[in-house]
C-alpha cells in the first residue's frame, strides 16, 4: 500500500481550476519529484495535501486513512510535514526556538526538544546560527531553517516546496545529500516541488509532471525529461518559435 | 554592583510603606496595579498575539462580582475572587470560541472585544444588583487595623496586596513563557499558518492565552473593587479604561516580562508628576495626564516601536538581542 495516495483531487479558486483531478502515489521511503511550469497547480496541490486549503472533490489518504478534511496540525501529527515556498520563519524567535516549536510536536520534554533541535541545526549547517533571530538569516539559510523545522516534527513524509530555489550549485548539492541521507537512514519519504532539475534528477525515483492543474505524464526521471510532451510544455513546439 | 541591585530593590519595595508618605504610597500602588493589569494583558497580546481592546470587561466583571458579593452578602474577596475568575473564564472562552470558530482574527477580533465590553457596560447600567449607573459603594469601616479576611485596612495592606499580585503575575508569566505554551504562543503570534503546519492546535492554545489573561485581569478587578471602593459601569467598563490597561505594556515593551512594570512606572510618574508639578505652581489642568499619556504613546511608537524596555536592555547589555 502506498504511503500517500492523492485521488482525483480538485481545487477551484472562484471558478478557476487550480487543480483538476490530480492523482499520484508516494510509496514508503520513496522520493517523488513534482515538476511543471509556473501556475501548474503544484503549490496548491501541496496546500491541499497539508490541509491548508479545503479540496472541492477527491480524496487524500495517508497510510490508507483519509486525511483530506483534517486540519493542518492534525495532518502534521499524522506524519506529514511541509515547508513553505514563501518561507515563513518565526521572525521574532531565535533560529533554535523556531526548530524547538517543531520538535515539541512529538517531544514532551523541553530539554529533549532543545537537544534534538540543536542536532538538526547542526545537520543542516545552521549550528553556528542557532542563537540569532531567525529574521537575520540569509535566504539560503532560511530555506534550511524551513527544512530543519519541518524535520523536527519527525515526519514520515516530507513535502518540500522549492527549497533549492536560489541556492548556489554547491549549496544545492549539500541539500541533496542531506535529503538522501535522511531518506536512507530514517526512511522518510519525500514529495518535492522543484525547478532545479539537477536536484530533482539526483533525488527522485519518479517524476510527476503537472500542467494546467492536471498530470501530464509521470514515470522514471530519465524517461520523463525526454518525453516530447514535457519538452513541449517547457520549451514550446517548433511552430511556436 | 549588579548582584547587589536586585536584593536592594527588593528591600526598598518591601520597606516602602515605612519610608513613604501616604501620597507616595498611593502612587506606588497605582504603579503596581497598572503593571499587574499590563502583565495580564501581555499574556494575550504580547505572548500569543491576540489583540484585546476590551480588557476593562474582565476588570469590571471581577470588581462587580467580588464587590457585589461583599456588598450584598458580606462575603470577603477570598471567596469572591474565585467566582470572579470563573466568570472571566466562561466569558473569555465563550468569546474566543465564537471568534475563532468563525475565523475572526486580528483587528476584527479586537473590535469584538470592544463590543463585548461595551454591551456589558450597558447591561450593568440596567442591573439592580450592581446599583446601575448610580454605582456601588463598598463600606469603608476601618482604615487602621488590618482585616485580611475582608481586605480592609490601611494603605500598606493594599500596597502589599498589589506587590504580591504584581510579583505573582511576573513569576507566572515567566514560567509560562518558558513552557510549551510560551513556545506555541510565540509561534502563533509570529505566523499562525506556519505554527499550525508544525502540529499546533492553534485554536486551543489561543483559547488558553485568552483564558489565563482574562482570569488574571479579573483578579485585578477584585483588587480594584476593594481598593477604590466605588464602582461605576461608565468608568470600569469604558473603552478608555481598556486603553489605559494596554498602555503600560505597549510603552514598556509588548511581549517582554519587564515591559509592563517599566511602562507603568514611566506612565504613572509622568502623569502624577506633571499634575503635582502644575498644582505646586498653582495651575489646575484637568485632563493633562491623558494628554501626556497620548504624547508619550506617540513618542514611543515613533522612536521606540518595540517599547522602552527592549531598547534599554540592549543599551545595558550590548551584545544580547
Amino acid at each position: 500500500m502506498p504511503q500517500l495516495e492523492v485521488d482525483a483531487v480538485v481545487k477551484n479558486f472562484r471558478g478557476l481550476r487550480a487543480v483538476g483531478g490530480v492523482s499520484l502515489r508516494v510509496a514508503d521511503a520513496q522520493i517523488v519529484g513534482l515538476i511543471g511550469p509556473n501556475g501548474a497547480g503544484k503549490t496548491t496541490l501541496f496546500h491541499a495535501i497539508a490541509g491548508a486549503v479545503a479540496i472541492d472533490s477527491g480524496e487524500v489518504r495517508y497510510d490508507g486513512k483519509r486525511v483530506s478534511g483534517l486540519r493542518p496540525d492534525q495532518i502534521c501529527r499524522a506524519g506529514i510535514s511541509r515547508t513553505f515556498q514563501i518561507m515563513r520563519p518565526f521572525a521574532g524567535l531565535s533560529v533554535l526556538d523556531n526548530v524547538i516549536v517543531g520538535a515539541l510536536a512529538r517531544e514532551r520534554s523541553l530539554v529533549e526538544a532543545r537537544r534534538q533541535s540543536l542536532a538538526l541545526l547542526e545537520q543542516l549547517g545552521l549550528g553556528p546560527r542557532a542563537h540569532i533571530p531567525a529574521a537575520s538569516l540569509t535566504l539560503p539559510e532560511r530555506k534550511r531553517l524551513e527544512v530543519a523545522r519541518a524535520l523536527a516534527t519527525r515526519p514520515r513524509l516530507l513535502l518540500l516546496d522549492e527549497v533549492m530555489a536560489g541556492l548556489r550549485p554547491t549549496e544545492t548539492d549539500q541539500m541533496v545529500s542531506t535529503f538522501l541521507q535522511i531518506n536512507r537512514e530514517q526512511g522518510i519519504a519525500i514529495l518535492l516541488i522543484e525547478h532545479v532539475m539537477r536536484a530533482v534528477m539526483a533525488l527522485a525515483s519518479e517524476i510527476v509532471v503537472l500542467h494546467h492543474g492536471e498530470v501530464l505524464t509521470h514515470g522514471a526521471p530519465a524517461e520523463v525529461v525526454r518525453s516530447p510532451q514535457v519538452l513541449e510544455v517547457y520549451l514550446g513546439t517548433e511552430s511556436d518559435v | 554592583m549588579k548582584p547587589l541591585l536586585a536584593p536592594l530593590a527588593a528591600l526598598v519595595l518591601l520597606l516602602l510603606p515605612l519610608l513613604a508618605n501616604s501620597y507616595l504610597l498611593s502612587i506606588a500602588i497605582a504603579v503596581l496595579y497598572l503593571a499587574y493589569l499590563g502583565q495580564a494583558w501581555n499574556v494575550m497580546m504580547g505572548f500569543a498575539g491576540q489583540l484585546s481592546l476590551g480588557h476593562a470587561l474582565y476588570v469590571g466583571l471581577g470588581a462587580y462580582l467580588a464587590g457585589g458579593l461583599f456588598f450584598h452578602h458580606g462575603l470577603g474577596p477570598w471567596l469572591g475572587v474565585w467566582i470572579a475568575i470563573a466568570a472571566a473564564l466562561v466569558v473569555s472562552v465563550a468569546l474566543g470560541l465564537l471568534a475563532f470558530r468563525f475565523g475572526i482574527s486580528g483587528v476584527y477580533f479586537a473590535l469584538l472585544t470592544i463590543a463585548t465590553a461595551e454591551f456589558t457596560r450597558v447591561g450593568f447600567d440596567h442591573l439592580d444588583w450592581t446599583g446601575g449607573p448610580g454605582g456601588m459603594f463598598l463600606k469603608v469601616e476601618n482604615r487602621e487595623h488590618v482585616d485580611l479576611l475582608n481586605l480592609r485596612g490601611p494603605p500598606s495592606l493594599y500596597y502589599y496586596t498589589a506587590l504580591t499580585l504584581c510579583v505573582g503575575a511576573a513569576v507566572l508569566s515567566r514560567r509560562l513563557l518558558r513552557s510549551r505554551a510560551g513556545y506555541y504562543w510565540q509561534a502563533i503570534r509570529e505566523d499562525e499558518p506556519a505554527a499550525q503546519s508544525l502540529g499546533i492546535n492553534t485554536m486551543r492554545w489561543k483559547l488558553l492565552a485568552i483564558a489565563i489573561s482574562a482570569a488574571l485581569t479579573a483578579v485585578g478587578g477584585v483588587f480594584h473593587a476593594f481598593y477604590f471602593n466605588s464602582l461605576f459601569p461608565e468608568q470600569i467598563f469604558s473603552a478608555g479604561h481598556s486603553l489605559e490597561i494596554l498602555l503600560a505594556p505597549v510603552v514598556g515593551g509588548i511581549g517582554t516580562l519587564a515591559g509592563p512594570l517599566v511602562g507603568a512606572l514611566v506612565l504613572t510618574l509622568l502623569g502624577e508628576g506633571s499634575t503635582e508639578l502644575l498644582s505646586q505652581l498653582g495651575w489646575e489642568a484637568p485632563g493633562l495626564k491623558q494628554v501626556l499619556y497620548g504624547l508619550l504613546l506617540l513618542a514611543t511608537v515613533w522612536h521606540l516601536p518595540r517599547g522602552i524596555w527592549p531598547t534599554l536592555r540592549s543599551r545595558l547589555r550590548p551584545g544580547e538581542g
